[in-house]
């Protein structure tokens, strides 16, 4: 099997990434978004229990959950840059024969779903901190 | 099919009509009478003025596509279904969100230094209530059942735990509500804005009598509050009419004080509400009664057939004289 995934390929009978069922793709943006999402609950947890001011002022959380957010956005973008191009590659079939190119596509296409839905929901993990500005 | 249908088209109108009966009274979170009850109030017009939009929309729209005929697929329909699909929902969403994050630090922020701090204990059925003594003597609180009284336009913290199981605490009328757990403090600061009478629900399940686990909250003046708070610290009043007397003897002779405590009296249990003023409240047995003689009979012949599983005994056994005479003596207790 060649290890290199060749786009052109296909047609020549060559076999896609989907002959071997791989679905880690799809799973990378929702990650990403679990992880932010507990990163960001862990660091606010900890820090109002152990290093918060008097006031209870969440302002370096703020920042650190700023960070978190900036980097996971940047990885499901990419994750969803590769989806788009799967989505994208050759030409349409018929998507009811089940081939390794409909696959391969169907998959770019929800990769790249999946990673508009994990953007939206890392947002709405990040909006917290912008309302709720202290431990209390 | 078309009860399907007709079911369908009239769902929104149902909690319509059942909004409308309890819409007014004094436990309705759509009359606001406090601060956080407002937020709270305002939050759930949002919701439902923005909920109506997306069912009329999806109305229109379901008529749309029955009357159109099949086959034919408009040319932007996938931006269509990506706008409708994806981009509207998440920014109604967004909204909302941010509306409901924003309310939130005035919701549950801390009372102001120096508010008034009331205690409230729930127990299978009935709140143990308890307010700091008004000279800060904390040893010594004043202690009442199912009655809390608050001064309007000030801020007031609720210390709240339950000395069984998991109780829920809500004035519908002035906040929202909160838990109340066997041995963890729980916070709910309260600012009433209008005075008057309210009502206060357990909203939890908490076993047979829960839907008998009501109080009564009572905002009135600042200058009435502590008057109010004055007189309920202070013991029982002396009797001056013969069948409350032969009453006082009674609740002596028949262990009353086993459970319940009278300032004043030799009664000191706290097992059972607090009775040192009883006969100046609204309601007895948790709001299962009015406050007068002959439900005080009622009550004190037949507990558990009023009150599913109450932890009170029966006192049938007792002649009906004895009985007026018990119910003189609570109603007397001012």
């Amino acid at each position: 099997m060649n290890a290199t995934f060749d786009p052109h390929a296909e047609h020549a009978g060559h076999r896609t990434h989907e002959s071997n069922q791989s679905l880690w793709l799809l799973v990378i943006a929702p990650t990403i978004w679990a992880t932010h999402f507990l990163a960001s609950y862990v660091t606010a947890a900890v820090y109002c229990a152990k290093f918060a001011p008097a006031d209870g002022s969440l302002a370096t959380v703020r920042w650190a959950i700023a960070g978190y957010t900036i980097a996971a956005l940047i990885g499901i973008a990419v994750t969803a840059w590769f989806g788009w191009r799967r989505q994208r590659y050759g030409t349409p079939e018929d998507v009811h024969i089940d081939t390794p190119l409909v696959r391969h596509r169907f998959l770019g296409t929800a990769t790249l779903l999946l990673s508009m839905l994990s953007t939206v929901a890392t947002l709405y993990t990040a909006m917290t901190v912008i309302f709720l500005g202290d431990c209390s | 099919m078309l009860n399907l249908i007709t079911y369908f088209y009239s769902a929104p109108f149902v909690p319509g009509i059942l909004l409308a009966d309890v819409w007014h009274g004094k436990h309705s979170a759509l009359e606001p009478a406090g601060t956080a009850a407002s937020e709270i109030a305002t939050l759930f017009w949002a919701m439902a003025v923005g909920a109506a939009v997306i069912w009329l929309s999806m109305i229109v729209l379901g008529v749309y596509c029955f009357r159109t005929h099949q086959g034919m697929h408009p040319p932007r329909l996938p931006w269509f279904i990506i706008g409708g699909g994806m981009a509207v929902p998440s920014v109604v969403l967004a909204v909302l969100l941010g509306f409901g994050l924003s309310a939130m630090p005035r919701l549950v922020g801390p009372a102001p230094e120096g508010s008034l701090r009331v205690h409230v204990t729930g127990e299978q059925w009935w709140w143990r209530v308890s307010y700091e003594h008004p000279q800060g003597l904390d040893t010594q609180r004043v202690e009442l059942a199912n009655e809390i009284h608050l001064p309007v336009d000030r801020a007031v913290e609720f210390v709240l735990d339950s000395a069984d199981v998991i109780h829920s605490f809500w004035i519908p009328s002035l906040a929202g509500k909160v838990d109340t757990f066997p041995g963890r403090e729980t916070r709910l600061v309260v600012t009433p804005t209008s005075e008057g009478v309210y009502q206060g629900i357990c909203a939890e399940f908490c076993g047979g009598a829960h839907a008998w686990m009501e109080f009564t909250v009572v905002v009135e003046s600042p200058e009435a509050f502590d008057a109010w708070l004055a007189e309920q610290a202070t013991p029982s009043n002396t009797l001056h009419d013969e069948g409350a007397t032969r009453g006082r003897t009674l609740f002596r002779q028949q262990g009353c004080g086993a459970c319940h405590s009278i300032r004043g009296n030799v009664a000191r249990s706290r097992v059972g509400p607090d009775l040192t003023h009883v006969g100046s409240r609204h309601s007895i047995a948790a709001g299962r009664l009015p406050n007068d003689r002959l439900s005080l009979v009622r009550w004190l012949r037949d507990p558990k057939g009023l009150k599913p599983e109450a932890l009170m005994p029966s006192f049938a056994m007792l002649s009906d004289e004895d009985l007026e005479s018990l119910a003189a003596y609570l109603h007397g207790l001012k």
